[in-house]
């Protein structure tokens, strides 16, 4: 098969990679033999791979490099920063948090108490129902002689909570029942609390 | 005993500036993943002329290849996480700086500035016919010492479009296989060797003139008189 210039054209670019198949070289180089043309424009081809090739073709700049390892430093530098800011900021969070517990947790367990002077009802059982007034700064056990006023019941925890303080008199008569009333048997404790707020 | 030391010391490790093994560049990434960040500059040395010949052969301006080439480098090693290790390190980071170089040619509105021969010719593919049959005798390669030499090339490069530019850079200029050029530009193999021969073609045709002047007769200067009286 004889190729024609068109032909060669096509393969000049694989010709010079040496990526033709033996054959088809073998074609080209026939051609070659007679072609004035494609034999100009495979020297011409070769010439330019090989000089666009040469290294000193294209040249770096002296300051390149130090001024492109100075700028990696800096990165690395300010990647550093980064992480230890954020594990500053983690900590900081941490703390705060923390500090933030710390100081809370007494406030759950000491709220505001309505008169200065008193003290909170620390060994009051704090499910048992007290009575409160509104206008008043003490709860009481139902029955209690001091009990003025309109009043209301409501458990020891949310008295508490409410800043009410134990009436001193009647506190002592409100632990002295909650013991009772475990000793007995539930059933009979219930019985016994009922009969003790209907007196 | 450092990474470095410990690697030269079985033999594994490349000296500066040669392109380091498949296994070696594999590992020396892990361990920069894994926060041994300072040895990024040990994996990019051998790559930092690739990286800025690319930039510089598509943005033809040694200042914004230089400031393209180094921002490149800096995005790979901040998103060196996002290299999946199915390439080489090189040709993720020339398609980086391929990519970083288009960007920034885009932002100076330089399709406005396109040569003629790139409008001409944006999507033809098609068959290209030599204009100039002159024939060449062999350029030494001890002409390229000449700056107006290389000038003429530079010029000559700059003047055929981007995507055979581009194509050309890697395969002729970065030595490139058909595949990396193909997989760093994002394009198939067969559109790699189709540009490449037109790219080809082209450039010869464009410096046959030129060169053969140049070749066939000493220039003024080298004779000890200025060019320019």
């Amino acid at each position: 098969m004889d190729l024609k210039c068109e032909q060669v054209w096509l393969l000049i670019s694989d010709y010079v990679d040496g990526e033709l198949l033996a054959p088809v070289r073998a074609e080209v180089d026939l051609h070659l033999t007679t072609c004035t043309r494609c034999t100009a424009v495979l020297a011409g081809t070769k010439n330019l791979v090989r000089l666009y090739g040469d290294e000193r073709m294209f040249s770096v700049p002296l300051d390149f490099s130090p001024s492109l390892h100075r700028r990696l430093s800096q990165q690395s530098r300010l990647e550093r920063g980064a992480a230890f800011t954020w594990a500053l900021s983690l900590a900081g969070a941490g703390l705060a948090t923390a500090a933030m517990l710390l100081f809370s947790l007494p406030r759950f367990e000491q709220p505001t108490l309505r008169a200065p002077m008193s003290q909170p009802a620390l060994r009051a059982p704090i499910a048992n129902l007290v009575v409160v007034n509104d206008d008043g700064k003490t709860f009481h056990i139902p029955g209690c002689t001091y009990l003025h006023g309109k009043s209301r019941m409501i458990p020891v925890e949310e008295a508490m909570k409410e800043g009410y303080n134990p009436c001193i008199r009647c506190e002592a008569e409100l632990i002295h029942r909650t013991a009772k009333s475990r000793a007995l048997p539930e059933s009979r404790a219930v019985d016994a609390d009922v009969a003790g707020s209907g007196d | 005993m450092p990474f470095q030391a410990k690697a030269r010391s079985e033999g594994k490790g490349p000296p500066s500036g040669e392109i380091p093994s498949l296994a070696y560049e594999r590992e020396l990434i892990d361990r920069i993943r894994h926060g041994e960040r300072e040895r990024f500059a040990e994996l990019i040395r051998p790559y930092e002329r690739r990286v800025y010949v690319t930039a510089l052969a598509i943005l033809q301006n040694d200042a914004d290849a230089q400031e393209v080439a180094q921002e490149a480098i800096l995005k790979a090693f901040a998103h060196l996480n996002q290299f999946r290790g199915d390439s080489r390190f090189s040709t993720w980071l020339t398609r980086v700086t391929i990519n970083e170089a288009r960007m920034r040619r885009r932002k100076q509105h330089a399709e406005i500035m396109k040569p003629f021969n790139e409008l001409e010719s944006e999507d033809d593919e098609g068959q290209f016919i030599p204009q100039d049959f002159a024939d060449w005798r062999e350029i030494p390669s001890e002409e390229l010492e000449r700056k107006e030499v290389r000038d003429l090339l530079r010029k000559a490069l700059a003047s055929i479009a981007d995507k055979y530019r581009e194509v050309f850079v890697l395969r002729d200029i970065q030595h490139l296989s058909i595949e990396e050029t193909a997989e760093a530009i994002g394009i198939t193999p067969g559109t790699v060797k189709t540009r490449l021969l037109r790219a080809r073609l082209m450039l010869r045709d464009i410096l046959a003139p030129g060169l053969g002047g140049i070749w066939s007769r000493p220039l003024a200067f080298e004779k000890g008189t200025k060019p320019w009286t």
